[in-house]
């Protein structure tokens, strides 16, 4: 259940709470990250400088990183939907890999269809496996209360394993060490950008950003109608804020967990559009490589508002490009200090998320107490 | 002994003065400031400014294990027990007698020593071995008293402790306190009911908007003067009644029975008729099944047998309109016929806190075709624009101050949210309207208003099934009142026949001889 | 008796496989018995993993990388209480944000310190627990049944091991027979009832969340510096939620979550040696499969069907005084 913030005093500004609140945190999680860049050895603003260098310093890098954004825009807004019906949904890495394998199979049987029907089949079975594989967890917890949090962690283990084997045992290329299936056939990939853009005209650099980080931007607007301008996400919203209210307003608490978790499921199975159907164009073996947990850290820096995780995507987009650069400049780091980062950035947006609002309400209390409505 | 007491936030410059092995009463309304006294009393809030005197010497009460030493005992409201642990498990937390609890060390043998002789001088029985989650509310609060006397308590307080007891039970209560007085110790019993502070206090403190307003010697005072005293003013509730029409049944109760999740029957065999244009006050002491009742006709919780009948087109003559039997109807179905709720709890079923007044005037009726976008059924978004203004309009007929529709629900206070929802289910003119102690917590301002309101509705045509424990508000807007006990209907009455010494009898489960 | 060398075998790795798990499983039990939910015991475990290889690594002594590991998962778990007590973060976020946080820190500190991709450096006998072998081990071998059972099975594992099975003991008497205990499962049922007794709810679940650190280090140092002998990025892999799993496996009481961690170290012993092998009734099961089952175990038992797993009360909800 979506709880009331302690210590947020009534006639603040408002967009005190979203921006002022979430740039402070961001601010102590890089703080922290640059005192742990100094400890080992390096220069925090080198570091920096090479991670903005990497991120944005050539349209290429650009590209990479907005192909990254897309992953992570796809397992925040899974993340965030799941949220607003009060639910904690941590089986994104999970659904995304199952949400691979309805892709992969879509896209290794069905490649005799013409693209546009081929890359709708492709993204309802990615959708669908991934929104199954929240299906389970999401009926325990309507019908049995058995908590989200953890069936999805078992659930994630559950799909690895899964995978596992069947990419071992069953859809291997034959002959290939490598536990993964043969290539798509090339009438299944997705247009890359640069491609798009020199059919109008453009010349852009080659980097791996396709089709589907348009498609994640549309799935963006999609979540935003659909909590805010949609009776359905009305009613989710109400179970997620108050579950008696939502009886007493004649919704089924119980229809609203079932049908968050497996729209957060299929969001989060769409990732796979980007990292599979757009750049591997072959299904293997973990490829998810941690998005759904990054999509964790999207969704609270992000407020569970597809804006937010728009911006915040791309920020952890130029953190995963730029730091992918690091270890050939430095050689005491590496691009796991993103991971520390991305750490640091859940524990203070989520978990320390309210640590600084009463010394920051209390500021603006001061500097706003003329121009505050009174509220009775 | 004395204690004095200066300033506090919910209590402004308040002076108490206990004496030694006298039970004192303290009274006010919901938001007196009692409670908060008495958490300052125990440690649990600090006091900006004041002074606490127990047997003379000054004591800074900075915790509740400070307020323990002090010999203060607190019996809440809700009580607080482990409830998976046996009773001696709970009367020990707190004050082991030693880091090791094995069957043979000194901390069980002593406590259960200790039990033994509590229960022969204060014939405060409890089994030590009992799962305290199993035993009946009475006991667990013996449980309650009896740790704090374990603790060695002097000053014992009580607060509102008859809310959950049936009257048998109070009473067992104020004997054992009347033992406990006898033995010497202090007692002080918080309460807004004036019928216990009458009963078995020998001084009260009456508490008004966060100050001592009076105190008396109980054998000097009478309920009426307390009752005055606490609200500030006679209370004066009385509206002009409405001619009595003869109008059409619109709701009829056949032997309902609701269960709750432990299977522990509710609402026994309950039956109820109610006219069009009519209130029927239903009354009782809280938690004697008004509650699980109101939920049961406005569908949220499962019927376990009888039926709910909600007659169509009233008005024409007795027994008018064919019926539609209700029981299992869901609440969407029931708003879709015209019945409307107003919960009795409106911040925990009314409303969702962290969502704006526009969420939560829709809340219920957010189907309805006028909002969606082009005001169809087929629409499939919201045409918030709409919502906001109408909610803008309904917040300034229902004087919900500020009417700022985009201002989340929670920053509205108790008498502002609570109109807010009566707007948002009077405004269709319902059928019937179930309403749930519509004015607790509420200022008193409001008060008038909402009542107003209902019976305005009345006089539209409107049935409306009025659930209070406040017997005052029942017999200032009921028709007719009927009064719960344990789960059945234990009496009815026209209002204007009822007398309030029979409807006291009935709330305490005596029935009429016939 | 090549079969009951075999059983013998599988049952010997299973002990050496559960004991991390059984240190794992006790450090949650204490956290959420105190109220505070962990999910960050795989990091924590991480954690102290890496301290504890790093530290034996350079002083050449498995103790002093015990207490290595110990500090480190202390720390991390009170990062965590400062979150969950003190400021009444979301329980999970804070776990998760540990978990995630361990891994990067592990591998980023284990390349700035030895430059080896994120591995420790490979620690000799000396700088590991070694195997303690029980007196007449090796005289009573010949004796049917009871010499294998002796040397095999009880005798040969490091004292880590043996450790971990005194911790279940020393928790049940803990939990059950002294004054920390009874206000320990107290302040997870019932912290208003805690409070009002006059007993401080954030202290006693800061020293939950504490022991909880303290029995995750001696599960990483297990890790790392008795089973392993080394550190690998990474190398919890997932023994920290397959502990979670065992705590609610075995609803959250001291013996029973001991069976469950034999249990899944079973599997996990099984599943090494049923690689393709047939057995009887289900034919050739592929290992991934009972690499799973703990999981699925755990999903079924949560799903209640085998009578209901009740976590803790007041578990995941951070305490306020005076609401309820």
């Amino acid at each position: 259940m979506k709880v009331e913030m302690p210590g947020a005093p009534q006639n603040m500004p408002w967009w005190i709470d979203p921006l002022l609140l979430t740039v402070c945190n961001l601010a102590l999680a890089f703080a922290f990250s640059a005192l742990l860049v100094w400890f080992i050895g390096e220069s925090p603003p080198a570091i920096a400088a090479e991670l903005l260098r990497g991120a944005f310093g050539s349209a290429e890098a650009v590209g990479y990183t907005l192909f990254y954004a897309t992953n992570f825009i796809f397992t925040g807004l899974a993340v965030a939907v799941a949220y607003h019906c009060g639910l904690f949904n941590i089986g994104g890495e999970g659904q995304a890999y199952i949400g691979g394998l309805g892709l992969g199979l879509a896209a290794l049987y069905l490649d005799f269809l013409p693209f546009p029907l081929l890359l709708l089949a492709a993204m309802l079975a990615a959708a669908l496996f991934g929104a199954g594989w929240s299906l389970v967890p999401a009926v325990l917890q309507a019908r049995r209360g058995s908590h989200v949090v953890i069936t999805t962690i078992m659930f994630n283990f559950i799909a690895a394993a899964l995978m596992n084997y069947l990419l071992v045992n069953v859809l291997i290329k034959p002959g290939s060490m490598s536990p993964e299936t043969r290539v798509f056939a090339d009438s299944t990939h997705l247009p890359m950008v640069h491609d798009m853009a020199a059919a109008v005209g453009l010349t852009l650099s080659a980097s791996p950003l396709n089709l589907s980080f348009f498609i994640a931007l549309l799935c963006c607007v999609a979540v935003w109608l659909f909590l805010w301008h949609m009776p359905w996400g009305y009613e989710v919203r109400t179970v997620g804020g108050n579950p008696r209210a939502a009886v007493y307003a004649g919704i089924s608490p119980s229809r609203c967990i079932i049908l968050a978790m497996c729209l957060s499921g299929g969001l989060a199975g769409l990732l796979s559009l980007n990292e599979i159907l757009g750049s591997q164009h072959r299904l293997l073996i973990e490829f998810t490589a941690g998005y759904g947990f990054v999509g964790i850290a999207v969704a609270l820096m992000g407020r569970s508002h597809p804006a937010g995780i728009v911006l915040a995507a791309i920020l952890f987009g130029a953190l995963y490009q730029g730091g992918a650069e690091l270890a050939y400049t430095f050689e005491r780091i590496s691009k796991d200090i993103v991971i520390v980062i991305q750490g640091l950035v859940i524990l203070f947006t989520g978990a320390l998320g309210f640590m600084l609002r009463p010394p920051l309400g209390a500021a603006c209390a001061k500097i706003f107490s003329g121009g505050g409505r009174a509220v009775a | 002994m004395c204690k004095t007491f200066g300033a506090v936030r919910a209590n402004d410059d308040i002076s108490l003065a206990l004496a030694k092995g006298k039970i004192h009463g303290i009274v006010g309304e919901n938001g007196a400031g009692k409670t908060t006294l008495m958490n300052v009393l125990y440690g649990c809030q600090r006091a900006d400014a004041g002074e606490i005197y127990i047997n003379g010497a000054r004591r800074s009460l900075r915790s509740s294990a400070a307020a323990i030493r002090a010999g203060i005992g607190m019996v809440h409201q809700h009580f607080m027990l482990v409830d998976n642990f046996s009773v001696l498990e709970n009367i020990m937390l707190g004050c082991e007698r030693g880091m090791f609890l094995g069957a043979n060390s000194p901390g069980p043998r002593q406590a259960r020593a200790e039990l033994q002789r509590l229960a022969a001088e204060y014939a405060l029985h409890a089994d030590p071995d009992a799962l305290t989650g199993d035993l009946p509310v009475g006991a667990q609060q013996r449980v309650e008293m009896l740790k704090t006397l374990v603790r060695g308590a002097e000053i014992l307080i009580l607060d509102e402790p008859t809310g959950v007891l049936t009257p048998q039970e109070a009473d067992d209560l104020f004997r054992i306190l009347r033992v406990i007085r006898g033995q010497g110790k202090t007692v002080v019993l918080i309460t807004h009911k004036l019928r216990e502070i009458m009963a078995v206090s020998d001084r009260v403190t009456v508490m008004r908007d966060g100050r001592v307003v009076a105190v008396r010697e109980t054998e000097d005072t009478s309920a009426g003067e307390l009752s005055e005293l606490m609200v500030g003013r006679a209370v004066v509730m009385e509206y002009s009644a409405a001619p009595p029409r003869d109008s059409g049944a619109a709701l009829t109760v056949k032997n309902l029975r609701v269960r709750d999740r432990q299977r522990v029957v509710r609402v026994r065999d309950v039956n109820l008729s109610l006219r069009s244009g009519e209130i029927l006050g239903v009354a009782g002491v809280a938690g004697n099944g008004q509650s699980e009742l109101l939920e049961a006709l406005a569908g949220m919780c499962k019927v376990d047998g009888g039926e709910i009948i909600f007659h169509r087109g009233g008005g024409e003559g007795d027994g008018g309109g064919q019926g539609e039997a209700a029981a299992g109807s869901s609440p969407s179905q029931l708003r879709a016929a015209g019945i409307a709720h107003v919960p009795e709890d409106r911040r925990a079923t009314g409303m969702v806190a962290v969502e704006n007044a526009s969420h939560a005037a829709i809340l219920g009726y957010h189907c309805e075709a006028q909002y969606r976008r082009g005001q169809t059924p087929r629409g499939i978004f919201f045409d918030w624009p709409f919502i906001s203004a109408q909610t803008r309009r309904r917040m300034d007929e229902f004087d919900v101050r500020p009417p700022l529709p985009e201002i989340r629900a929670a920053q509205f206070s108790g008498g502002n949210q609570q109109k807010l929802i009566l707007a948002r289910e009077m405004v269709r003119e319902p059928r019937v309207l179930l309403i749930g102690q519509p004015t607790r917590g509420v200022d008193i301002g409001a008060i008038e208003f909402i009542h107003r309101k209902i019976l305005a509705l009345r006089d539209q045509g409107s049935a409306i099934l009025l659930v209070s424990v406040e017997l005052e508000e029942i017999l200032a807007l009921a028709d007719r009142i009927a009064v719960m006990f344990n789960g059945a209907v234990v009496g009815e009455t026209p209002a204007a026949a009822a007398d309030e010494k029979q409807l006291g009898r009935w709330m305490a489960g005596v029935r009429d001889e016939s | 008796m090549p079969s009951l060398e075999l059983l013998l075998s599988v049952l010997d790795s299973s002990v050496r496989l559960a004991a991390p798990l059984v240190f794992a499983a006790l450090a949650g039990l204490y956290s959420e018995r105190s109220g505070v939910v962990d999910i960050g015991l795989e990091g924590k475990m991480l954690a102290a993993a890496f301290a504890a290889a790093a530290a034996a690594a350079v002083t050449q002594n498995a103790w002093l990388g015990l207490c290595a590991g110990v500090a480190a998962s202390c720390t991390l778990a009170l990062v965590h209480g400062f979150a969950c007590i003190t400021h009444k973060g979301d329980h999970i976020v804070s776990g998760m944000a540990v978990n995630i946080l361990a891994f990067g820190l592990t591998v980023i500190l284990g390349i700035a310190w030895f430059a080896q991709g994120g591995r420790t450096p490979f620690l000799g006998s000396d700088a590991r627990f070694g195997a303690l072998v029980f007196p007449g081990a090796d005289a009573v071998a010949p004796l049917p049944l009871l010499g294998p059972v002796y040397r095999e099975l009880l005798s040969g594992h490091n004292i880590l091991v043996y450790l971990a099975f005194a911790c279940v003991a020393a928790t049940a008497w803990a939990l059950y027979r002294t004054r920390f205990g009874l206000r320990l499962r107290a302040v997870g049922e019932s912290p208003a009832a805690v409070d009002t007794a006059g007993i401080s709810v954030a202290f006693l679940r800061y020293r939950a969340v504490l022991i909880c650190g303290v029995l995750c280090g001696f599960a990483g140092a297990y890790l790392s510096t008795a089973q392993g002998a080394a550190f690998i990025s990474g190398m919890t892999a997932g023994k920290g939620f397959i502990a979670l799993a065992a705590m609610i496996f075995g609803k959250w009481r001291p013996w029973p979550v001991l069976s469950a961690c034999l249990l899944f170290g079973f599997f996990e012993a099984g599943a090494a040696h049923i690689q393709g092998v047939s057995l009887p009734l289900v034919g050739a099961v592929p290992v991934q499969a009972v690499q799973a089952l703990p999981y699925l175990f755990t999903v079924v038992i949560l799903a209640g069907f085998f009578g209901a797993a009740v976590a803790p009360r007041a578990a995941g909800k951070p305490y306020t005084r005076g609401e309820h």
